[in-house]
This record gives C-alpha cells, structure tokens and sequence, in this order.
C-alpha cells in the first residue's frame, strides 16, 4: 500500500526539532488533549515547512500517494481553502465534500458519510461541523486520521495554533504574555482553543464581552474575565477580536450592533490606549466597523493577513503529523 | 397444596414493619402464608441468604409501543423489568400516537396481559396529543385504567392547564406526574455549566426545572391535589419537595439511578449515551438528590428507562436524542448509590421501590407494594451479595442505550414472581 512517502527526496521530510519528540497522535481533535510539548512540536513542524512556500516549485512529496478528504458539513471559505492548498503542497489528492448538494440533505448520518468516503480509500478526513464533539465521534470509531477543523462551539485547533505560531513570530514568544480574547466567547470554538493552548503555553488569557456572551464557568479553562473592554487595554500585549455574529442580537444576547460596537469594538483611540506593539488578531471573516474598525484592521498592529499565511504553514504540519501518528 | 414456598429468606416488608426471617407461601395467584412454620409447595424457592420482598415498582419507563416497537415493545419492557426484579411499571404516554385516550389505555394493559412478565399499568396524557393546550379526557382513561397522568418529555407549559388539570384531579384522587422543565429555557442538551462551556454544548440549566416546580407548588398548595415530580435532578427541587412536604402538600418525587450516581462530567467524551434528560448534573445536586432520597423527602426511585435504537444514538451528541436505559440493572445501581455508600440499609431502599411508589398509585392499584396473606402475589427475590458484571448484550431489552455496560454491581434479582407466577429467575 502506501510506501513512506519520503523515499524518493532528501528534502521531503523537515528536520525534526532539536527535542527529537516523537508525534503518536492519528487524530487532531482539540488543544484541549495535547500537551504544551504536543503543541509546541505542531509549531516547531510548521516552521519546517513554512519554507516551502517560499521555493519556486512549493511542493514537497511528503504525503505523496495518501488521500485527505475534505468534508466540511458546514460552509467555510478561508479553512477549507486552507486546508486544500496544504494537502496539495504535500502532494496529498483530495477530495471534496460540502454540505450542500451532498448525501447529507439526503438525510444520510454524518457517521455513514464520513465511512462511506474513507471507503473510498482516505487517510486523512478533515472535518468541518456544526455540532460539538462531531470530529470526536467520528474518530473513536474510524480508524483513519481525523482533523478537526472546526466543530460546533466547542473548538478550533489549526485556528489557534496558526494564533498561536504568529504569535510567537511577532512576538518572540507566548510565555508570560497577556492576551484578550474579545467578542461572543459562549459561542466561539477559537475563543476555547486559544484559551486552552495559550494557558498551556504559560500565557495570561483574559476573555472580554458581556456577561450575555460570556459564560461565568469560562474560569474553569483557566482564563479571567472582565465585562470591559477599556480595562484591560493598558494590560494587554495580544488582542484577538472575534467575529460578531449577528445571529446574536436577533436571539436578544446583545441589544443592537450599535451598542456592541461602542462598549467592544477596537478603534484607533481604544488603540492608542494599548502598549505600542499590542498585536491586533482577528480569526474573520471581519465585520468592518463591529468588532474592527479598517484604520485598525489594516494598520501596523494588525497581523490578520500573517495569519492567514501561517495558517497554510501550521495545516500542513497537522496533515504531516497525523499521518505519521496513525502508521 | 401451594404453588410456591419462598424458604428460609429475610423477608423485609417495609410497609409492614417487616424484617425477619421467614416462609412464603403463594397459592392461587395470592399470598397464603407468611410465618416460620414449615409448609410444602410445588416450587421451593430456597431463599437463604436472601432478601424476599414486595414486587418492586418502577414509576417511569417508556415502552414505546405505539410508534417505536424497533425499540422497545410493551412485551420486551415487561421481560426487562421482570429480568430487573420489577414486578410493576408504569408506561409514559409519550408514544406515537400518545396515550391520551381510552382506547390506548386498554391497548396498553392488553398488551401487557398478553406479554404476561411485569404488569404494565398506562399513565395517560394531560393534554390532547402531549400539546399542553387541552386537557385529554382524564376520566375515561381513569376508567379504562390508567393510573396516574403526565406529558413527560415536556412540562405542562400553560400555568392555566397546569391548574385546571390539578383541580380536575383532585376531585377523580388521581395522581398529576409532571416533567418539570420550563420550556422557554429548554434548547439545551445537557447541564449547564463549566462542562457544557468546555464541550461547547448548550446548557439547560437547574434554574429550568425549578421555575416550573416552584409554579406547579403554588398551584397545588391552592388546589390540594395529589402531585408527583418526576426524575428530581437539581439541589434546588430537592429543598422545595422538602419544604412542601413539611407544609402537609401532597407532593411525592421519585430519582432515577442515573441522578444518583453521574455527573455531567461522564458527557466529556461526548457519547451520547449520557445524554439524558433531565440532564446529568453537578456532583452537589448528586449529593442533594441522595440526601432527598436518604431522608424520605423522595420517596420513589425510579428508572426512567428510555430506549433509543443504536442508529439514533450514534448521532453527534447534539443531535441524539434523549434518554438511557437501565431496567435490568437498577437494582444493582440504587444499591451501589445508596447501600454500599452506607448511606441507607436494605429495608429502607426497598421501601423507596415498594412503598414510596405504591403510594403515588394507590388510589387505584390499593394491594401493591406490601406482602400480606390474602394479597394479590408479586414477590421479588434479591441476592444482595450477589457479584454480576452488566452485560447488554445479555438485556431483554430491545435496546442498547446504557452507560452501565461493563459496571460490576454487587445485587440482583434472582427470582421474579407476578401475582403467583414466576416470571423471571436466575
């Protein structure tokens, strides 16, 4: 079957970090599983590979010969894309799966979609879902390599450590930081795993919002809260800005956008009230003029396009690792 | 000459104030003897070293027949409760269609005739269709049989319906069993708090259960009915059936086995097995519902035994649907919360499954829960000592939705006998 892939190129595998950490894992479901080491060798693999993409030919036969499987029951643009030109850059074939147009209007159960692709001949499924725990149930009962990208309100893992490699970069380090999650934590999936891995990682994590889109029992994931944003400016070196929904108002959990924006949203002036080197983070799509006003958005502070770069960087790490682990 | 001898077991009749070691003797479909004589029979159960006591009776299980029979059927809930040392259960309403006219009452005590295991007693709707908006024809369905009335699966919403079906009650000495869940805070799957927050997971909250207890106790406190809470899971509803007994309300409560011994900390992984409603909840409302159980503030256990075919299960926790199943092994479980914790002896946790429930259904069913010469016979045998591991393959069930597989339990029941007939024995 599947030969190791790096048998034909001196540079397909990266040079493995310098603790020689051994990677077990089949499945990549949440921060909330791995360990600081764990997570600390995620970003040590997508350094490796970051320089790929700058050569003129981007593309390692790394996953050569493997199939990851994209099955995304809820619509994503920048994840899914991600995700793609990751695999391909791997040398990986993919298939594709939207909810729409797919077995599942049909009424089929997210479990016999997913077997029934992986019959097919899939090593990797990355899956994108509605509903918390899905990525976890399908990997206790699948034996291929399950990535979570996304599921429901519970967590995001390449989110938060492509948040959490860019970061690092600007920043030379997360230890000791002090970083704001701002927005609706209560329904955020980036919101958990970045609380979850910037703990582990030593950092400071301070959630802000409404007590409405706040829940109180956050504090047992190890972070603070605080009802106000213009509190914790001064305090801050990080500020990752969640995309609002405006689902939200309509459910009463804030009275209008108008509102939101004044009390949460990070202008210039909230901006100058914040150290100098403060790093502006938005996980988007961006509401201008919401969570973000543009000066803010596109300014200096601002890393919200480094993100998305890293993203590419830190997917193809997990499709690497998770295919080493389940050998 | 008698059909059955129970010989040299400790008979522990709670309503009576029984607890010794004695003979039974069943002739007849009825009980003939209960003494230290010798006596002869055409069956000899030799009891020694177990406990004999009133047929145990569950308050809460969903056989879903009508509309489900690829789950459960009235006849295979009747063998998994006698399997379970149950000798009656009450059917939820909640079928398709429901059981909210006279003609599904009698379907169901058919049935359970035919099944000839446990006796299957209906509990008929409140409301037309489980719709909360009309009352169902309560006294028809009295007259057809049914013994007590609940929308379970949903709280009467309507404070107005809630009313009039308390005072309509009343005056027929019917019990009114609610499902205490105030709809407007219902769109969650499990308890609300620091692990639904981790999980993702929408909560439904303690505050919930207790606004729609608190609203049915000012009604009842005007109305004098007889009212029972069902599947108590918070704190907070353990202190106000508390209080309302204390103030001579006719409030009786039952727990099930899985309030007594999980927390919402068991969803972690996200099986859908745990997924039940009222939800799992915290370790402190555990604590609270054990003690409302220990001190006679709930007087019933009972199992709400839900069957769910394995396809629905295997859902995302999310989508799943509600419930468990844990008929075959609750004795095993009540015992495990509540005996082996040192926290009750025998005789009072077979008064929780004997005379608590009889009481909710007396007015109807007056002989059940009590072992006395003249009586109609349902006799239960339990080994307490008895090492068993739960297996569901082995269930008669026709479902497979337990979180107890693979739990080794310390009692069971060996011997199940339904108006002088045994119908199950190990």
């Amino acid at each position: 079957m599947a030969k190791k892939a790096s048998s034909s190129s001196p540079r397909t595998d990266p040079p493995a970090p310098a603790d020689a950490f051994v990677w077990t894992r089949k499945d990549l479901l949440g921060l909330d599983e791995l360990s600081a080491q764990e997570i600390l060798h995620v970003l040590d693999t997508a350094g490796s590979f970051e320089e790929v993409s700058t050569r003129s030919i981007k593309k390692v036969p790394a996953l050569r010969g493997k199939v990851v499987a994209l099955l995304f029951f809820e619509d994503s643009t920048r994840t899914r894309m991600s995700f793609e030109l990751a695999a391909s850059r791997l040398s990986a074939d993919t298939l594709q799966m939207s909810a729409k147009g797919s077995s599942v209007t049909k009424g089929e159960t997210t479990l016999d979609t997913a077997r029934n692709i992986a019959a097919m001949g899939v090593d990797v499924l990355v899956i994108r879902h509605s509903q918390s725990g899905a990525p976890h149930m399908l990997a206790r009962q699948m034996p291929e390599s399950i990535i979570n990208a996304g599921d429901g309100q519970h967590e995001h893992p390449t989110q938060a450590l492509l948040d959490m490699y860019t970061i690092r970069q600007r920043l030379g380090g997360i230890e000791g930081l002090t970083v704001a999650i701002v927005g609706d934590i209560a329904h955020s999936r980036v919101a958990r795993s970045n609380i979850l891995g910037l703990r582990k990682l030593g950092a400071r994590v301070i959630v802000v919002g409404p007590p409405t889109l706040v829940p109180g029992a956050i504090t047992a994931m190890g972070c603070e809260i605080s009802h106000s944003l213009d509190d914790v400016l001064g305090e801050v070196d990080v500020i990752n800005m969640l995309r609002i929904q405006f689902e939200r108002f309509s459910s009463n959990l804030f009275p209008s956008v108008r509102e939101y924006s004044q009390s949460y949203g990070l202008n210039s002036q909230r901006l100058k009230r914040c150290r100098k080197d403060v790093l502006v983070m938005h996980p988007g799509p961006i509401n201008r003029g919401v969570e973000l006003t543009s000066d803010v958005a596109d300014g200096p502070n601002s890393c919200i396009l480094q993100q998305v770069t890293n993203g590419l960087a830190i997917r193809m790490a997990v499709l690497y690792l998770v295919t080493q682990g389940n050998r | 000459m008698n059909d059955i001898l129970i010989q040299g077991g400790r008979v522990i009749d709670p309503a009576r104030g029984r607890d010794e070691t004695a003979n039974v003797t069943i002739a007849g479909g009825k009980i003939a003897k209960i003494g230290q004589a010798p006596a002869k029979a055409a069956h000899v159960i030799d009891a020694r070293g177990l406990i004999v006591c009133p047929g145990l009776i569950d308050l809460h299980v969903h056989c879903r027949e009508p509309g489900h029979e690829e789950e459960e059927t009235i006849a295979s809930a009747a063998g998994a409760a006698a399997a379970g040392g149950f000798t009656t259960i009450l059917a939820m309403p909640n079928t398709h269609p429901p059981l909210d006219n006279e003609a599904s009452v009698q379907y169901v005590l058919q049935q359970s005739a035919r099944a000839a295991r446990a006796r299957v007693l209906p509990v008929g709707c409140i409301t037309k269709g489980r719709e909360g908006k009309e009352l169902a024809e309560i006294g028809m369905m009295l007259a057809a049989g049914a013994v007590a009335f609940s929308d379970d699966g949903d709280g009467v919403a309507s404070a107005a319906i809630m009313q009039r079906a308390l005072q309509y009650a009343r005056s027929l000495d019917v019990t009114i069993m609610q499902h205490c869940q105030d709809p407007d805070l219902s769109g969650g799957v499990m308890n609300a708090g620091a692990v639904a927050v981790r999980l993702g997971l929408s909560g439904l909250s303690t505050a919930g259960e207790e606004i729609m207890l608190r609203r049915d106790l000012a009604l009842l406190e005007r109305t004098g009915s007889r009212y029972h809470v069902q599947h108590v899971s918070s704190a907070g509803s353990v202190s106000m059936i508390r209080w309302a007994r204390g103030k001579g309300m006719r409030v009786t409560a039952e727990a099930t086995p899985h309030h007594l011994l999980l927390t919402d900390a068991a969803c972690v992984t996200y099986d859908s097995n745990y997924k039940v409603n009222p939800p799992l909840r915290s370790a402190d409302d555990v604590e609270a519902v054990r003690q409302g159980v220990v001190d006679g503030t709930i007087t019933c256990l009972a199992t709400d035994h839900a069957p769910h075919a394995a396809e629905e299960k295997e859902l995302e926790f999310g989508l799943a649907p509600f419930g468990m199943i844990s008929l075959e092994c609750a004795l095993g479980l009540y015992a495990k919360a509540l005996v082996e914790t040192g926290l009750m002896d025998w005789p009072a946790l077979i008064a929780r499954m004997t005379t608590g429930p009889a009481q909710v259904i007396a007015p109807r069913h007056p002989g059940l829960g009590t072992l006395a010469a003249g009586q109609v016979a349902d006799v239960t045998v339990i080994d307490p000592d008895k090492r068993w591991t739960v297996r569901t393959d082995d269930f008669l069930s026709g479902s497979r939705n337990c979180p107890y597989e693979g739990w080794a339990l310390r009692a069971r029941p060996v011997a199940t006998i339904v108006a002088g007939k045994l119908v199950h024995s190990l």
